[in-house]
């Protein structure tokens, strides 16, 4: 397969590159629609289909309106000179869908790489009691369907966690309930857990090329296991730890399911400002956003399949 | 990347959202697209210049769900709502929508008082009429240049060939089957009130069901209709407008057996911000803003004193804004009134026989 | 020598003299702690904000206490009634004082809507009674027929002791098409509300066509990336990982640009001709024959047809072979038997056409089935390439080579030596293929029009539109049954650990 030899048959040439094409259309399959919401997006119509004029390069078919309606859509007042910086910032709604991304991306990943990074690092010690069924449990969050798991969280986190109120019949004032529905605490728990599979299957796989006698070398030398820790254990196993970090925070980046159900208009994030895109205001502002949503995926492979490399260099382990 | 700037990004990202936090924040509800732009244009901005509050703005397809489930939650987030007729009353009744004092009000500018001035039943107990709009049926031109001109051709799939779109409900759909089906645009709901009416009227959909594409967000058959995936479609008929004088397209409105209905602003119970929003209510419902925004999208103005400011289109001088109107005397031949009080009782029944009928 | 190989009769002892048994057990016990310690803040915030919400969730849809808190005088005479004796007096007291009650608090809403589930139409029949209870006087029962004659049904009162329930079986009984009866029967649903097996059985099979298409585009990609040379796999690779780091709002999107009527697939298909291929190869199928014919056709021939020297017209200025074959039917059709034959012709193709989606040659490819389907397939594809790809690297080539130096043909070499060794990564991509797209929700909802859409859906539409939580909760409680079902098999065939990205 991976070369034709000299002496192949008729037949085997017609397979070897008939074979050849049709795994060549199936990459096209793969790539094809992430390439075409590029031109698209640069589409002068609202309208999601190429325009004749665009297909024979007319002046005026392409524009970057789109991407400036990323900056502008819910600007007070967008043909304004003054102040257009701190308008844009505080009202644009997918400049605040970004930064709502970012910070709920952010705490939860924070919060999952952390806690991830620990089971991970005590599910792999061959010591660890019932670790099967702790690792099932653990994964689970990656396998229940999305929908369940946020009508669940908003069922459950709509209940009034102030104990006070446990006590007394009837209902309690608004602001006195403690509840984690509709708050962006809700949003980073919900997303912390649905980030925490990744970071335990990440860390697992580096964990699992990682020699033991290494801790029990520095033990034996006296250090202590916080230490060891963190001088011998952490800087082999980081890229791992970093790659888990990153698909934590895709994965939060990308959810929309739980958001849908949790957030309000104030905390919305990218894909659920593309979800009502796509639903409710179509036009090709969310092919400008996807397409530098591409871009940014393109940056995040990137960044772990040069960890990857970088672990597998680490432990020793080169590429074939 | 070490702990530290991991740190200072996670504390600077807080920071962030506490800024977008800032006090004076407003979570107005409407439907998006093209209607949401108008009330932007002509209530948003100038209230957002006029008072330094801000303002989120959510798009909803309409009905009660999101209000009910936030109040039974004990758990709102909206401040003010944009609600059809049926959904104002039956909230009001429900306890799910604060009483409005309509004295509150503006005066036209005349100094005829908001009871006056107001056309009559648009303002409620717990709400207050923005606009008059409509739900119609469009075609595009270039495509059926024959077009339709009647309700019943909407149905007759031998007439006009393909795929036709409707709203995802059973609102303003079985008046529009009923009509199709011969029922006088006055005894529609008399029609609809018995059993064998609605059976009726759900025969005559059955004769389109496998050819119907089902949309739910207002911006959505413009698009269909613009994409080709249907060859015509019921819409709100300012969103047919919109398309036609603000993106060129080539799509035509049939006004026969039109449902028109008014939306209103109504406030949820327990909204967070109440106090802005009826001011926010107050400042938009004025004849200056009503009629601004009957500049940017072909809905009546609530408010007599308005209709005479109505002028041309926000972008277009040239194009008149009075004969796009669904109320304009020749558009208004063979109109049908929403009836919200057959709706409001009705609704929840209809619902559960339309998504059944749906599924099957 | 000998006392050497006798073992001692006394224990081992550690340094400080406590038995080396005793030692090590502590030692273990210590470390199998410290473990333990290290997963239990994870272990512990898992439970507390996913495990045990969920289970909260499910347990609302055996428990909607909704009723009895707000009818509390009612609730214990409905319990009592056995559902066939006739309706008390005191029953009909009790239930005009409650209704005076929740109108009062204006909780009356909540309850009518927790009986409408029930029995439909009980909602204003609920509310209107409430509005007129404050006013009834004895005899109630009489009272509450001159209300409305509703009340005189005895299916309605058992529809009520249904609903006054507190725990019941009722929502996972609906999400199974079966009706709670008051009397305590178990009967299916009515023939037009049946709605959820079915959907249940699309769910199934909307993901096993996909799990079967992402094998069959998924197997010979992970074969070609095993067999090249690591550099320029790890270079194709990245066509299999960049949509898997893309957003699925994005490749969603995309889809939708792709495969609607005027999209990029159907404008290629018209520019390169394929869709007359298409259509030309469902000719060799008779029965298909209309249908294809009329989808020359274009939909509005009808409308050309309306005048016959129109349609001459039209055909005569259509470039040749697009619309040759409809214009031969029709045209044959007027030699025949006159316009009348035409017309009669040109509207049955028409008809035909529309059953099948675009007359003007274009194809429907997305708000239904087959477009959930696609964008689905992509989605979910680097789920089964990954997994395949990995138990691939581990064949060994030579086998192969091995297999047709002893004479194998190509196929069979390929069948009985390779593809045996990768049964293990077709079983890990199918299951987690299968798992996940089995609860699928935001593509069906974007691109599924109404025959795309699957159970997740529905339970956001109970849980958002509809409101009835109870009812999502069961629905639910079917799916997570039958997703942890292959979650199990996944672990028993493939094992959770050796799950791996990348």
């Amino acid at each position: 397969m991976s070369g034709l030899p000299p002496y192949a048959s008729t037949g085997e040439r017609v397979w070897y590159y008939s074979f050849r094409a049709i795994c060549g259309l199936i990459f096209l399959f793969l790539i094809m629609p992430i390439l075409v919401v590029l031109p698209l997006s640069f589409n002068a119509q609202p309208y999601f289909s190429f325009t004749n004029e665009m297909l024979t390069f007319q002046e005026g078919a392409f524009s970057t309106r789109w991407y400036w309606d990323i900056l502008m859509n819910g600007m007070a007042a967008p043909e304004a000179t003054e102040g257009w910086w701190a308008d844009m910032w505080q009202n644009a709604q997918w400049v605040r869908a970004v930064k709502n991304s970012f910070f709920i991306g952010i705490c939860a990943t924070l919060i999952s790489t952390a806690l991830g990074t620990l089971a991970a690092v005590g599910l792999s010690r061959s010591e660890m009691p019932y670790s099967k069924l702790i690792m099932s449990i653990l994964i689970s969050p990656m396998i229940i369907p999305l929908v369940i798991t946020g009508a669940s969280m908003f069922s459950f986190f709509s209940l009034d966690f102030n104990p006070v109120h446990w006590f007394i019949e009837g209902d309690q004032p608004p602001e006195q309930r403690w509840q984690l529905a509709f708050t962006y605490g809700g949003l980073i728990l919900a997303h912390a857990a649905l980030g925490t599979p990744f970071v335990i299957i990440t860390v697992t796989a580096t964990l699992s090329g990682f020699d033991n006698s290494l801790v029990r070398a520095a033990q034996s030398m006296g250090a202590d296991p916080v230490r060891t820790f963190f001088k011998v254990q952490m800087p082999l196993i980081l890229p791992g730890v970093i790659s888990g970090a990153l698909f934590a925070f895709i994965t939060s980046f990308d959810e929309v399911v739980v958001v849908l159900q949790m957030a309000t208009a104030e905390q919305r994030t990218i894909p659920r400002q593309m979800f009502s895109g796509i639903r409710e205001q179509i036009s090709p502002t969310i092919l400008a956003v996807a397409t530098i949503l591409v871009l940014i995926s393109i940056g995040l492979l990137a960044t772990v399949e040069m960890l990857r490399r970088r672990s597998e260099k680490l432990r020793g382990m080169s590429p074939q | 990347m070490n702990l530290k700037s991991v740190l200072i990004g996670a504390a600077s990202a807080i920071a962030l959202a506490g800024a977008a936090q800032a006090a004076g924040q407003l979570t107005v509800v409407s439907w998006g697209g093209a209607y949401t732009k108008s009330q932007v244009e002509a209530y948003h901005k100038p209230w957002i210049a006029k008072t330094g509050n801000q303002i989120i703005s959510e798009d909803y397809n309409g009905g009660l769900a999101e209000v009910k489930s936030q109040v039974e939650a004990g758990n709102v987030t909206w401040d003010i709502v944009d609600v059809e007729l049926s959904d104002a009353v039956r909230g009001c009744d429900e306890g799910l929508l604060e009483p409005i004092d309509a004295s509150i009000l503006s005066p036209a500018p005349d100094g005829t008082p908001a009871s006056e001035d107001f056309i009559p039943g648009t303002v409620h107990d717990c709400a207050v009429t923005t606009i008059i709009w409509s739900t119609v049926y469009a075609y595009d031109k270039s495509k059926l240049p024959n077009g339709p001109t009647t309700m019943a051709d909407f149905f007759d799939l031998k007439k006009f060939p393909g795929k036709r779109g409707l709203r995802k409900g059973p609102k303003a759909n079985l008046e529009m089957a009923l009509i199709a089906d011969g029922v006088p645009v006055d005894q529609v709901y008399e029609v609809l009130g018995t059993d064998e009416g609605v059976a009726r009227a759900f025969a005559k959909l059955d004769t389109i069901k496998a050819d119907t594409i089902w949309w739910e967000a207002g911006a959505q058959p413009p698009q269909l209709l613009a994409d080709g995936e249907v060859v015509m479609t019921t819409a709100y008929n300012g969103r047919i407008f919109n398309a036609v004088a603000a993106e060129d397209k080539p799509f035509e409105i049939v006004w026969d057996g039109q449902v028109w209905d008014l939306d209103l602003w109504a406030i949820p119970k327990g909204a967070p911000n109440k106090e802005l929003a009826l001011d926010f209510l107050k400042f938009s419902t004025e004849t200056e803003q009503l009629a601004a925004q009957a500049s940017w999208i072909s809905y009546g103005p609530a408010r007599k004193s308005s209709s005479p400011l109505v002028g041309t289109y926000a972008t277009k001088p040239e194009l008149q804004m009075g004969p796009q109107m669904p109320t304009a005397p020749e558009n208004f031949g063979n109109a049908l009134q929403n009836d919200f009080e057959f709706w409001a009782d009705n609704q929840d029944e209809l619902n559960e026989k339309f998504n059944a009928w749906l599924a099957k | 020598m000998a006392d050497i190989t006798q073992p001692t009769a006394a224990p081992l002892l550690a340094a400080d003299g406590t038995p080396l048994r005793r030692k090590l057990e502590q030692a273990m016990f210590l470390s199998r702690m410290r473990a333990l310690g290290l997963v239990a803040p994870l272990l512990a915030f898992i439970l507390a904000v996913f495990i045990v919400p969920i289970l909260y969730f499910m347990i609302q849809g055996m428990h909607n206490p909704v009723f009895a808190d707000r009818m509390p005088t009612s609730t214990p005479l409905l319990q009592d009634w056995d559902g066939q004796s006739p309706v008390t007096e005191a029953m009909a007291a009790a239930m005009v004082q409650d209704l005076i009650v929740t109108r009062d608090n204006r909780e009356i809403g909540r309850v009518a809507t927790r009986v409408n589930q029930e029995y439909a139409g009980a909602r204003s029949m609920f509310t209107s009674s409430a509005r007129k209870a404050e006013k009834m006087q004895a005899p109630f029962l009489e009272a509450l027929v001159a209300a409305d004659k509703d009340w005189g049904k005895p299916e309605v009162w058992r529809a009520i002791k249904v609903a006054a329930r507190s725990w019941t079986p009722a929502y996972y009984l609906a999400a199974l098409d079966l009706r709670y009866s008051g009397d305590g029967s178990v009967t299916l649903q009515p023939e037009g509300e049946r709605i959820y097996v079915a959907l249940f059985v699309r769910t199934m099979e909307i993901s096993l066509i996909v799990t079967l298409s992402c094998f069959a585009l998924g197997y010979p990609v992970a074969w070609l990336l095993a067999a090249l040379p690591v550099r320029r796999a790890n270079l194709l690779m990245i066509l299999v990982l960049l949509p898997f780091w893309t957003s699925i709002l994005v490749r969603t999107t995309a889809w939708i640009a792709m495969l609607q009527g005027q999209g990029v697939m159907n404008d290629l298909m018209v520019f390169t001709g394929i869709n007359q291929v298409v259509l030309q190869i469902s000719l060799l199928f008779n029965d298909y024959a209309d249908l294809s014919v009329a989808s020359l056709c274009g939909v509005d021939v009808t409308a050309a047809l309306s005048s016959m020297s129109g349609a001459v017209e039209k055909f005569a200025t259509t470039p040749p072979g697009t619309l040759t074959r409809c214009a031969t039917e029709i045209l044959g059709a007027f030699e025949q038997g006159g316009a009348a034959a035409a017309q009669a012709r040109a509207e049955a193709l028409a008809a035909s056409a529309q059953s099948w989606g675009y007359g003007d040659e274009r194809f429907s490819m997305i708000y239904n089935k087959l477009g959930t389907v696609i964008a689905m397939t992509h989605i979910l594809l680097p789920f089964m390439i990954l997994p395949l790809y990995s138990v691939m690297k581990t064949v060994p080539p030579s086998y192969l080579r091995a297999a047709k130096s002893m004479g194998a043909t190509n196929w069979t070499a390929f069948w009985r030596v390779y593809f045996p060794q990768t049964v293990p990564g077709i079983g890990a991509g199918a299951l987690l293929v299968f798992i996940l797209a089995i609860g699928y929700y935001i593509t069906p909802a974007l691109v599924g029009g109404q025959d795309g859409q699957m159970i997740s859906n529905f339970i956001d539409f109970h849980m958002r539109r509809s409101l009835n939580w109870s009812l999502a909760a069961a629905l639910g409680g079917v799916l997570l049954v039958v997703v942890l079902f292959f979650y199990w098999l996944y672990d028993r065939i493939v094992g959770i650990d050796n799950m791996k990205f990348g």
